[in-house]
């Protein structure tokens, strides 16, 4: 770790980056703390209520419902993309052109507006005319968008095709950083290819891994446009994630503080699992 | 690593699985509602520029672009501005609550957009600066700024420390330093750094669409009107989505070489 001074200037060169999150951070999540808990009437005349906001929202069904749902999207795609991310980047060439070629490649989904990643999947599952529903009609699976199941396996597979690209570029810059001669250590010890990955490159790839879940489980958490845009939430209830629920609160029923008090529940789950993630990420880059 | 001489079956069956669905836009884009409609072909029968024509015609289309690569230009300008002193800071000093302020940081990069619409809005109307450039370009430092402080730290924190003693016995004004020195030393970080910021910018759409009326709406924002309007209208949005893809791609060739340190944060070993 490199020796640091002490020194007021760093106060000054701060107060930039302050500033900006003062307007574009603390002053509206300070606003978001004020409606949770009062009541307001045509959005400015506001009156302290307590809890009260908290409770409804904790005593309510859907809420709940939202909660578990994102949880359980949260929990799906970690669950396919970080593996499946680990073992495309363990299969990427190191060097060259082809290497090159490859991240330009593997990044492409990443630049995609969600809205536009909405609507290409959309129109592969379009009935009659999609090739995903087309080609798995053609093959004799009955693929109805009516079905939650089918749905689901839709959003994952989209959410898959968006971010798994990110945990592999993650991956594979985490392996850059192994030295050959590791990998030299290990031929001469005649180590198998799972030996390797299990004692040398997965043991590196920790800070990265840590990084990507972290990174997965918030834009996962708070899935809004693609998914919006796929299904509107549906059939039924069965899509209506967490942002979802908030927005159809905060924008279209326009209760400020039932909205308010959602987001600040929302906001203390993703600050406590962000915390734990922050302080294994702090030790590990410690240790490195 | 002597695995690297094979070639591997698995990359290359996942950048088809990334690349049909990007396939399948692009022909839907050359295609007439007419051809999408009747049955499905695997390329063009009858292929035309039509819908890339309405668009680049139509001021409410072609707009759309140049306020998305305006909004997304000031966010990555200011997001850099403030993100590298506040770097340096992080790296070089320690001061009172620095690892608390750092995490501080951090924390709005994990905040949904969704939660901060409403007072977004309401910030941004009492400033009278609804539908400006600016409003989208602030809004959008919540989370551009935490990450850009956190690739620049670990870029920053590679340069030695020397450097700096050095130039200070060489008569250099800190500011001086800033430019002369440590900003074309950093000059692979701030790419990737501006690469990232312009990625998570350009894909943003809920807050970007909530405070925009016309004059800096974003392509996003008035393709989801569309959609919502002409269900059937698919030919033209999908060569409005191919056209989206493009200031991304000639972004990511630039910066190829450097995007493997960027993500891990800067961090070599």
């Amino acid at each position: 770790m490199m020796r640091k001074s002490k020194d007021k200037i760093a106060y000054l060169l701060l107060s930039p980056a302050l500033l900006v999150m003062l307007i574009s951070g603390v002053i509206p999540m300070s606003m978001i703390l004020y409606y949770s808990v009062h009541d307001s009437f045509y959005g400015n005349n506001f009156i302290w209520v307590g809890m009260s906001w908290f409770q409804q929202v904790l005593s309510s069904a859907e809420f709940y419902g939202a909660f578990f749902r994102s949880i359980g999207f949260s929990a799906l795609i970690i669950s396919i993309e970080i593996p499946l991310g680990i073992y495309i980047a363990l299969r990427l060439p190191q060097k060259g052109f082809l290497s090159n070629l490859y991240i330009v490649l593997i990044s492409l989904p990443l630049l995609i507006p969600s809205i536009v990643v909405g609507h290409i999947w959309k129109f592969l599952t379009l009935p009659e005319i999609g090739l995903i529903s087309t080609s798995l009609e053609y093959l004799g699976v009955n693929y109805d968008m009516n079905d939650p199941i089918i749905v689901w396996i839709t959003l994952a597979l989209m959410d898959s095709w968006h971010w798994t690209s990110l945990v592999v570029l993650l991956c594979f810059a985490g392996l850059k950083n192994i030295p050959d001669a590791y990998y030299q250590a290990a031929i001469v010890d005649g180590a198998s290819g799972w030996s390797v990955f299990k004692n040398i490159q997965l043991p590196k790839l920790k800070l990265v891994l840590l990084i990507a879940v972290l990174l997965r489980f918030i834009d996962s958490f708070i899935i809004y446009t693609e998914a919006y845009v796929l299904t509107r939430g549906g059939p039924g209830v069965s899509t209506t994630f967490l942002s979802h629920e908030l927005v159809q609160t905060a924008t279209i029923q326009f209760d400020l503080g039932e909205g308010g008090a959602m987001s600040v529940i929302y906001s203390l789950v993703v600050l406590c699992v962000s915390w734990v993630f922050f302080s294994l990420i702090v030790r590990k880059n410690n240790e490195q | 690593m002597s695995s690297n001489k094979k070639i591997f079956v698995a990359p290359i069956i996942y950048v088809l699985f990334i690349l049909i669905p990007i396939y399948w836009l692009l022909i839907m884009s050359f295609k007439t509602n007419a051809e999408i409609g009747g049955s499905l072909t695997l390329y063009p029968h009858q292929p035309t520029l039509d819908n890339y024509l309405v668009i680049f015609s139509d001021k409410s289309w072609y707009m759309g672009y140049v306020n998305a690569i305006i909004n997304v230009l000031i966010n990555v300008s200011l997001s850099l501005i403030v993100a590298i002193p506040a770097a340096y800071s992080f790296s070089r000093y320690s001061f009172f609550g620095d690892r608390g302020l750092f995490f501080g940081f951090l924390t709005f990069r994990m905040m949904a957009p969704a939660i901060l619409l409403i007072p977004m809005v309401q910030i941004f109307s009492s400033l009278e600066l609804i539908d400006t450039h600016i409003a989208v370009a602030l809004t959008h430092c919540f989370f551009n700024v935490p990450i850009a402080i956190w690739i620049l730290e670990g870029f920053i924190s590679s340069v030695p420390k020397e450097i700096d003693e050095m130039s200070k016995i060489d008569g250099y004004s800190f500011i001086k330093y800033f430019y002369k020195i440590l900003i074309p030393q950093i000059s692979p970080g701030i790419a990737v750094t501006a690469f990232f910021c312009f990625l998570f910018s350009w894909v943003e759409i809920l807050l970007s669409n909530a405070l925009t009326v016309v004059n800096a709406k974003p392509i996003g924002a008035i393709m989801s009107r569309v959609s919502s309007i002409f269900v059937a209208n698919i030919s033209i949005l999908s060569a409005a989505g191919i056209l989206t893809l493009i200031p991304g791609v000639i972004f990511v060739i630039f910066v190829r070489k450097h995007l493997a340190r960027g993500f891990s944060m800067g961090r070599v070993g």
